[in-house]
Parts: C-alpha cells; structure tokens; sequence
C-alpha cells in the first residue's frame, strides 16, 4: 500500500536538547497508529512535525508526496491536508462552532459560504453536536469543545487526523463521547496518528503501536503483539504503570 | 461596652426606625443649604463646637436608624447597600455631599449668578464672575481660527459629509458588511482627504484657497486629530506585527522606528517636522506644512499604539495561532480571521487611551504656527481689547476637550462590552 507519511532519520533539537532521535516512521494510508510514552518523550513534537507547527533539523519528512523542508512551497496546503486536534481544543472563542467550522473551507479551500455551512452542519451532525452549531466555544461542554475541534478539523476533508492527547484535559466523564467519536471515525476509513493513553481505544482501533521514550522509538508492534507480548522492558514497565 | 443606641434598626421597629431617620437626614441637609446659600444658621440655639459639627450627627444617626436590613423596600436596599453599608461608608457619604453643597455657591456665582452674557466688549464685564462674553464674541474665532468668515460655510459642509460617510457602517446589510474594513481602513480615508482638500482648502471649482495657517480653532482639532487617528491605527497594526514577525529585517526595523519615535517628545517631533524634514525634500516638492504635522503625531501615537497592539497579541495563547495553521491559513488569514479579532478586543481600553492622549496632544501643534482651539485662546488672550481673560479661555477650551474626550471614552466603553456580550 503507499506510504501516505514517511519519516527516515528525523533528529530535532529544541537549542542543545534533542527532542528527537532517528525517528523512522512510516504510514499506510487509512492506517491508525496510536502513540505512548512517557511525559516528555517527545511524542506531541513528533506530530506537530508532520504538519510542521515545528521544524526538524535533520532527515526527511514526506506527507503525500510532498517533502517538508524550509523550501516547502505549499505547506499550507500540505497543513489544510493535515487534520489536527489539540489537547486544549483551541476552537476560536471569538467564533460559533458554525463558523470555526465553517471558515477554513470558506478562507482556505475558497469554497462557497453556503456549501462550506452546509458541509459543518453534516460535520457536526457526525459528531453529534449539530443543536450547538449557534452557540460559542465558551458555552459549550470540554467534551462538546473536543467535538467541536474533531468536526472543525474534518470539515477541511483532511487525508489525515493528528491528535494530540485528545482527551487528557477532560473530565473523566467526557471521555467517551470524544472517543466515541474517534472510533468512529477510524472505522470510517480515516488515517490516523493518536497520541492518547486509553488503551482501551488503542486495543479497539490500533493497526499499530509506538512507544516513545527520550526522543526516540523504544518499540513499534502490532497492536495484539504490542500488548501481550512487548519486547522491550522499558515498554513493559510502562505498560504495567498505565494498565 | 454598653450599646449606645438602644433601638437596634431592624425590619420589626421600620416604621419608626424609617420615618425618624429619614427626618434627621432631611434636617442635617437643610441645615447645611441653608448655612451655605443662605448664610442662615437654624441650629444658633446649639453653642460650642457641636453646632459645627451637628449636621454630621444627625445625618450619621439619620443614616444608623434607616440602615434595615431585608427592610423589603426595593430602594431603601438599594441606598443602604450603595452609600449607606456601614457607620464608615455612611460618613463618607455625608462627608462628600455636604462638600459638594459647600462648594457649589463659589463655582455657581463664578459660572453664572455673577457672570457675565451681554455685551460685546470687554467693559461689558463688570460682574466679578466669568467675562462669558468674551467666549461669545470670540467664539468663531475659537472654533474656525482665522479662516474667512464668508466662507465658513464650507469648513461645516466638508464636517457634515465626513460624518455622513463615516455613518456609512451603521446602515449597512448582510452583504455588504465583509467589506467594511476595506471601506474604513483605505476609502474612507482617501474621501475625507478628498473632501478636506477640495472644499476647505479650496483653490478649485472657483472656491478661494484659503491657506492651512488661516485654519484654526476647533474645527483644526478635529481636522488634525481625525487624520491623525486615522492613520496611526494601520501604522501601529503593522509596526505590532512587524515587531514578532520571524522576517529578522522586518523586526529590527519595527523595533527601531517605535523605539525611536517613542524616545523622543512629541514637542521636538513636530519642530523636526518643520525645521529639518523639509531640507530632506528634494527642491520643489512642497509639503503643507499641516500634512507634515499631522503626519508627524500620527507616526508618534504609532508607535504607541504598536504597543498596546502586541500586548494584546502576546495574551493570546499559542494554540490560536496553532490552530489557525493547522487548518491552512497562512499568515496573513490567520492574523486577519483568527488572531487580530481577538487580540485587538483585549486592547480596546488600551487604545482609546492612546486616541484619547493623541487628541489631547493636538494643541502642541503651535510649535509649528497652527492654532487649535488653546491655540486660538493663547492667542485671544494676548488682544490688547481682552486681556485678563485667560481663565475664561482655557476652562472653555477645556470643557471642549473634555466633553470630545468623554464621548470617545463612553464609546469605547460600548464597544468593549458589545463586544464581549458577543460571544
Ligand atoms: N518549544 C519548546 N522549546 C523547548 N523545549 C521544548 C519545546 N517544546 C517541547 N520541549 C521539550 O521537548 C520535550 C518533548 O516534549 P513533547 O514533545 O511535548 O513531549 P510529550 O508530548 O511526549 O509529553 C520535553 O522535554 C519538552 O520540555
Ligand atoms: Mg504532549
């Protein structure tokens, strides 16, 4: 299948601390891959480099074909490519939901006001908070807001969802209806990065794991073999703390 | 310690409590008026220092019987929980309205009961109040500055038209609402230059050309000050972007020009405008010397207003901008949609604060031979027909400067908090 994401030999340094060492990483499309690790492990800046919200220094980037590098010419339309949901949601509270959904395919994709209303409406109807479209992010539940966020990025019809710790700001009641919404989304075909520690969604929609620790790629597994039987110990203990 | 008021005030003795209080409050005010307008003394009978301080004693014990708590009466809550809350807030209260009282006899024989109204030269004033006759036979003069009277008519259309336009944005639809921005920020502008340089200053359409030096008085201080406004606003935008733009070039020279127009005086900028930019010219370009002016304040409150502007760019929190790129917008749509909007709500009361310094700041414009209206005061002071009559002058032109400067606060008020009801 074709590699949708590839990462060869990617270091990135934050001054003289390296965040990133060698990363290899590759994706299929339609894969999902969900990222552990410890706090400060490196994992949000390992995402963040695939849309380039940060920079790496040395190796290869290459998202649909195009390779990310200071010279990417078209890196806002590799970024409108490139869901990303944050841990803090990030909706625009100067905005209702309808049009921080609606904006980016209006500004970026220059669709028609209309068209781009209606394809937030079916958005938001997906993740099930089309009766809030009117309301402002402030008025809205943590777990409605990460709704929000889901819809606001699927409405750039993206080719790839990144989320950082989607539900690790919310209550622990709030949880589901967030990862309710991923699963379904996964299942809907999407490609998808997850940095998350519910391991009940990994076990559900992972093809693959990742354990990240200082920087660099402790072990990559399929997800049954990832759990059951993971080779390095440092994954072990990690996963015995989590579980 | 025993109580020293045997009743305590409460809901169940109110219609004594209410009534007798009410009174003590009504006799220490009249006592009061009656002292200060009347120089009556009701409470003659009472010798010593404690008929000095009587009317404080009655209202404070007026005050002490009337504060009920949950007394059910809607304004009496009111009252008490306003100015009335404790023994402290109460004497306060008395404290400021007898003072208020006092004083009012001396600004009320100076403003009117003693002033002066008719007439029309200065021996007119015989009164020992305000020579308010002096403001009345200047008054064109305060307001137009020396431009031709037969021609002041068209200093008032050119206002009239510039405030239609301006009104423009209060009546606009759905549609046409998306380039409103553009409409203020670039058309706007160009069209009161327009109409300022066609009718005020004249020369065409067989309209007499009356020079910028004749202009003056009030109608320059709106003149300087809305140009002014106007155009330091972009600039400041632009110089807070620059001042965080990753474009090293672009950064240094926004921190250099802000720090640079934000160390020196005003007063100076404004002499440099007229000594030594004009040498920078190159010969044969001419450029008014109130263009350069205004051109010379609005380039200083820039750099002022560069710097509210990216206090309020730095309140936001990164994953805004983050946000914004993560869903494609590059630089330009993501300040315009996404962080300008919200940044610039925060700043509101910064900026009115500066517009209100820029407006303040306008009498400078002496140094360079142009009077606005303390301008024109200074100089109607020194008519050898109406000297002695500075106080007049100023407390005018201050009341001007006031009443332009609490407008523009009040407005800015409204639109913090329409702005912040909307979300
Ligand atoms: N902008 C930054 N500047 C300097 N150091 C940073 C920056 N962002 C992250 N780091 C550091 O990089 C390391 C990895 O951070 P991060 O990728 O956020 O880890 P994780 O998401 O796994 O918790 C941490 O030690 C963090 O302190
Ligand atoms: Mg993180």
């Amino acid at each position: 299948m074709a590699k949708i994401i590839e990462l060869k030999k990617v270091n990135k340094w934050f001054d003289k601390f390296q965040v990133l060492k060698d990363i290899d990483l590759d994706v299929s499309s339609q894969e999902k891959i969900v990222i552990c690790g410890p706090s400060g492990s490196g994992k949000s800046t390992l995402i963040r480099c695939i849309n380039r919200l940060e920079e790496h220094q040395e190796g290869n980037i290459v998202v649909d074909g195009t390779e990310l590098s200071e010279n990417t010419k078209n890196i806002e339309k590799i970024r409108a490519e490139v869901g990303m949901v944050f841990q803090q949601f990030n909706l625009f509270p100067h905005l209702s939901v309808l049009d921080n959904c609606s904006l980016a395919p209006i500004w970026v994709k220059k669709l028609p006001k209309k068209q781009a209303e209606e394809i937030a409406m079916n958005n938001l109807k997906r993740v099930q908070i089309d009766d809030q479209a009117l309301k402002f992010p402030g008025q809205l539940s943590g777990g409605q807001q990460q709704r929000a966020a889901i819809a606001r990025a699927l409405c750039m019809e993206p080719k790839i969802m990144l989320f950082d710790e989607p539900t690790s700001a919310l209550d622990p009641e709030m949880i589901k209806e967030v990862l309710d919404v991923m699963v379904d989304l996964a299942k809907g075909g999407m490609t998808m990065i997850v940095v998350t520690h519910e391991m009940g969604f990994a076990k559900e929609v992972a093809d693959y794991m990742i354990f990240m620790d200082e920087g660099k790629i402790v072990e990559r597994a399929k997800t049954k073999e990832f759990f059951e039987n993971p080779k390095s110990d440092r994954t072990k203990l990690f996963l015995s703390q989590i579980l | 310690m025993r109580k020293i008021f045997f009743i305590k005030p409460n809901i169940s003795n109110l219609n004594i409590c209410l009534p007798v209080g009410s009174f003590l409050i009504l006799l220490s005010f009249l006592d009061i008026f009656l002292n200060t307008f009347y120089n009556l003394n009701p409470s003659f009978f009472i010798i010593g220092p404690v008929n000095k301080v009587l009317p404080l004693l009655l209202g404070m014990i007026g005050f002490y019987l009337i504060r009920i708590e949950y007394s059910g009466k809607k304004y009496l809550d009111i009252f008490n929980k306003k100015i009335n809350l404790n023994n402290f807030n109460a004497l306060c209260t008395l404290i400021i309205s007898f003072s208020i009282i006092k004083i009012m006899p001396i600004f009320l024989s100076w403003f009117i009961i003693d002033a002066n109204f008719v007439g029309d030269n200065k021996d007119a004033c015989t009164g020992s109040g305000a020579c308010w006759v002096y403001i009345k036979v200047w008054f064109e003069r305060f307001i137009y500055g020396m431009y031709p009277a037969s021609e002041i008519w068209r200093i008032n259309i050119s206002f009239i038209l510039i405030i239609v336009f301006g009104l423009f944005g209060l009546f606009s639809n759905e549609k046409i609402k998306r380039y409103l921005i553009l409409y203020y920020a670039v058309v706007y502008p160009i069209l009161a230059f327009i109409i300022i340089y066609f009718l005020v200053s004249g020369g065409v359409f067989n309209l007499e050309w009356v020079q910028t030096n004749a202009w003056g008085g009030l109608s320059l201080t709106f003149i300087v000050a809305f140009f002014a406004l106007i155009f330091c606003f972009p600039i400041g935008l632009f110089l807070a972007l620059g001042r965080r733009s990753k474009l090293i070039a672009v950064r240094y020279v926004s921190i250099g020009f802000i720090e640079f127009w934000r160390g020196v005086p005003l007063i100076t900028v404004l002499f440099m405008s007229a000594v030594i930019f004009p040498l920078f010219l190159p010969s044969g370009v001419y450029i008014d010397t109130l263009v350069r002016a205004i051109f010379a304040i609005a380039l200083f409150e820039a750099a002022y207003i560069a710097e509210v502007i990216r206090g309020g760019l730095q309140a936001l929190p990164k994953g805004q901008y983050e946000a914004a790129r993560s869903l494609g917008m590059g630089y330009w749509k993501s300040n315009y949609l996404i962080i300008l909007p919200q940044a610039l709500k925060i700043v509101i009361p910064g900026i009115a604060n500066t517009f209100l310094a820029l407006v303040k700041d306008t009498p400078l414009i002496f140094v360079v031979g142009l009077l606005e209206i303390v301008g024109m005061t200074n100089l109607a002071k020194t008519n050898p027909k109406w000297l002695g009559l500075a106080m007049e002058g100023y407390i005018f032109a201050g009341l001007i400067f006031f009443l332009i400067c609490y407008v523009m606060s009040k407005y800015s008020q409204s639109l913090e908090k329409k702005l912040s009801s909307e979300r």
